[in-house]
């Protein structure tokens, strides 16, 4: 009795420390906030094409296709590292890549997919920065896979790595089908 | 002459005062149509947490999300939208990360209950050790008084 006096309070330490030790082991990482809209509807919009501003991107059009939505901007620094990767995944073929040109200057835009190659099936313009808002967006680049019934399957925020696309998004797609044909229509 | 030197300096200190009270609201200039949706406005935004720099408000985050955020916020108050509903509006977007103070809700409800429970735990720990305390003194005067008879 004496003895489980003194082991008791041992072993409650030894468990709290265990407890602090993974927590700040396995916390995720601060700066990549978990997004709510996962397993929720992607937000409806209807946006200007950037490359003709007279036609409009919808999310109405894009439903019955696996897209990715990948939010960059020419100011963004880390968009142009992942700009290879972009292209990458347009010439895999595997799913199409919907562009959301946030708070970016028209003209810089296209000079530079002019210049770098444009990834892209399709771009919307957000001039003000607030359809970025209804993604959740907190900076750039941010990508959100979303399946034909328009459902945000996943979010990876940062640049996209081989590995992310191999390890993260590949796994995600339906392999038996190839989304390529998508949302250029 | 004294008299419009005079107007002059009373101009010159309303244009100050006037000059104040816009770099008091350096961060978030836009003004509400009535001080009561400015209240509520100033109190949403304190409310909010910036998702750039993290450990600032909306209100006192200089970055530019920031002031898409609170455009979003002005135009909801504007439309008519409560505080309740603009609040789960970013919520749904940003997670609960957003708020400064986290919600009573079942994710975080240990975060809330724990202090209680364990109190509680403290309380009952001390009630015991109090009673056993009490009755060996109790006893400790019984033998006291058998050794005496």
């Amino acid at each position: 009795m004496s003895r489980l006096r003194f082991i008791l309070p041992l072993l409650l330490f030894a468990l709290l420390v265990a407890v602090f030790a993974i927590g700040i082991r396995e916390s995720p990482d601060k700066d990549l906030i978990p997004s709510p809209l996962i397993g929720k509807p992607a937000p409806d919009f209807s946006l200007p094409n950037l490359t003709d501003p007279a036609q409009r991107v919808s999310s109405t059009q894009l439903r019955g296709h696996w897209y990715l939505l990948n939010v960059w901007g020419t100011w963004c620094g880390s968009c142009r590292m992942e700009h290879s990767m972009l292209l990458r995944i347009k010439q895999s073929g595997l799913i199409p890549l919907v562009g959301l040109d946030w708070k970016d200057d028209r003209d810089d835009a296209l000079s530079f997919l002019k210049q770098e190659g444009d990834p892209y099936a399709t771009i919307a313009v957000d001039r003000d920065g607030s359809e970025a808002i209804m993604w959740g967006v907190y900076g750039a680049p941010e990508t959100f896979l979303v399946n034909p019934q328009g459902i945000v399957i996943y979010k990876y925020i940062g640049p996209i790595t081989e590995q992310a696309w191999t390890q993260q998004i590949l796994p995600r797609l339906p392999m038996n089908q190839t989304a390529a044909a998508g949302a250029s229509s | 002459m004294p008299l419009r030197t005079a107007s002059l300096f009373m101009a010159a200190i309303m244009a100050a005062l006037l000059l104040g009270t816009s770099v008091a609201y350096a961060i978030a200039p836009e003004q509400m149509p009535t001080p009561q949706l400015e209240t509520r406005y100033l109190a949403l935004i304190q409310g909010f947490r910036c998702m750039q720099c993290q450990d600032e408000s909306l209100a006192d985050s200089p970055v530019n999300l920031a002031a898409d955020m609170r455009r979003q916020i002005r135009d909801m108050l504007l439309a008519g939208k409560t505080d309740q509903q603009i609040r789960d509006f970013m919520v749904s977007r940003y997670g609960y990360f957003i708020l400064f103070k986290p919600p009573f809700v079942l994710k975080t409800a240990w975060l809330w209950l724990t202090p209680g429970v364990l109190l509680l735990v403290g309380v009952l720990v001390a009630l015991r050790v109090i009673r056993q305390r009490a009755a060996l003194a109790a006893t400790d005067l019984e033998d006291n008084d058998l050794t005496d008879a």
